[in-house]
């Protein structure tokens, strides 16, 4: 891996800070954090970010991801 | 406005937000409530209270003792005589308000009867119990331009978001495809009775400000109530290739995406779900406490008298004891998840 890519690097998710790896994509990003990923959409700096293309995005330093969890009970 | 009405929403009316020409709106509304478990009948009862006496209540199940921990407008008489729940909350806000004008309607909202039962609504709050249904509400709303009100609750957790066509994002936009294996459900997972109140007030909060005409930041909602606490962010722009809002297929409505359901034998439903595999250890798991559970890797059988599902690892289904599909849906909806 290139060094500056295994840097460490903060983000914001559902507003807290968090460090990862430089170069964490989506979907390992909701790995890390044991997301059950059938049943949530991921916002990346306002955007949504569709779920097919969750293992090809990076997330850049200070990056802003809301991860929002949906729920079918009523 | 007659002078009881002006006396029945005075507090309302002496409120900036709403005054008395949102009251008049409000007075004039005429609403869809579609599912009328916990958050739809507690949105009926309010809503009614805040004067929109024009509302049409969709739901397909009836009254049982386990609804009235959560399910405000029912009481014992109800779940005694397994009224229909579009029914007896039509009964209960009569006694509310005697001007009540509740349209009640004993179905299992489809592609079929949505553009009928829905006609000429000016908004549809969402409190049904499954992805399946909104998925549909999401494109007839769209395709009309009618806002809609999304709201969901399981355990502690719930989410709520208002989808305004051409305002705001779709459903679609955010969420394309429903889940796919075994989803918690209030059944499986239990449900916190606050929390259906406080997300089915919530969008009622919304619909008040988008029937008033008032102008508001469309914001998604999420609150965990078990110690998670509540967030809240601007929902995200709609994405110009979301295929409901933005390409106006509107394949739900046509029927696709229905899951097909076929008479199975004599007193038996097939629901033909393609939306598998379904993880039946873990589904084993959640239906113990609930009743007679035997499974193997290839099928599992699950007793809730009168009735028995057996349900196949690709997510096929088959409910045992009726014939009436749009219960086999609500069994499916109840404890696998849809």
């Amino acid at each position: 891996m290139d060094l500056a890519m295994a840097k460490n690097v903060t983000i914001s998710v559902n507003g807290d800070a968090l460090e990862v790896p430089g170069g964490t994509t989506v979907a390992a990003l909701l790995q890390l954090l044991h997301v059950e990923t059938a049943q949530v959409a991921v916002e990346l700096d306002g955007k949504v970010a569709q779920h097919e293309r969750w293992c090809d995005i990076l997330i850049p330093p200070g990056a802003k991801l809301e991860i929002v969890r949906f729920v079918g009970g009523g | 406005m007659n002078e009881r009405d002006r006396d029945r929403y005075s507090r309302q009316i002496r409120f900036s937000g709403i005054g008395l020409s949102g009251q008049q709106r409000l007075l004039d509304a005429r609403v869809a409530i579609a599912g009328c478990g916990a958050l739809g009948s507690f949105q009926a009862a309010a809503l009614l209270r805040a004067g929109v006496r024009r509302l049409v209540l969709v739901d397909r199940d009836y009254v049982e003792l386990n609804n009235l921990q959560r399910q405000w407008l029912y009481d014992e008489e109800d779940a005694e005589c397994a009224r229909p729940k579009a029914e007896a909350a039509a009964r209960h806000l009569l006694r509310i308000d005697d001007q009540s004008k509740a349209e009640p309607v004993v179905a299992d909202l489809d592609a079929g009867n949505i553009g009928e039962i829905l006609d000429g609504v000016h908004l549809i709050l969402d409190g049904t119990d499954n992805f399946e249904t909104r998925y549909l509400i999401n494109d007839f709303a769209v395709q009309r331009g009618i806002p809609w009100i999304y709201g969901g609750a399981v355990g502690s957790y719930g989410i709520t978001m208002p989808i305004v066509p051409g305002s705001t994002c779709c459903f679609a936009c955010l969420y394309p495809q429903p889940p796919a294996g075994v989803q918690p459900t209030c059944e499986t997972a239990g449900v916190v009775n606050v929390l259906t109140s406080s997300i089915a007030s919530f969008q009622v909060s919304v619909a008040l400000q988008l029937l008033c005409e008032c102008q508001s930041e469309s914001c998604v909602t999420t609150i965990d109530l078990w110690g998670g606490g509540m967030r809240q962010r601007p929902q995200p722009p709609a994405r110009a290739d979301c295929k409901v809002c933005g390409r106006r297929r509107f394949s739900r409505l046509e029927g696709r995406g229905r899951v097909p359901i076929s008479l199975c034998g004599r007193n038996a439903v097939q629901i033909h779900s393609l939306r598998g595999p379904v993880d039946l250890l873990l589904l084993k798991k959640q239906l113990l406490p609930l009743g007679e559970v035997r499974a193997n890797e290839l099928a599992l059988r699950f007793q809730v008298p009168p009735y028995e599902m057996t349900i196949f690892h690709d997510g096929r289904a088959i409910v045992k004891g009726t014939t009436d599909a749009g219960l086999a849906r609500s069994l499916y909806a109840r404890y696998v998840g849809s």
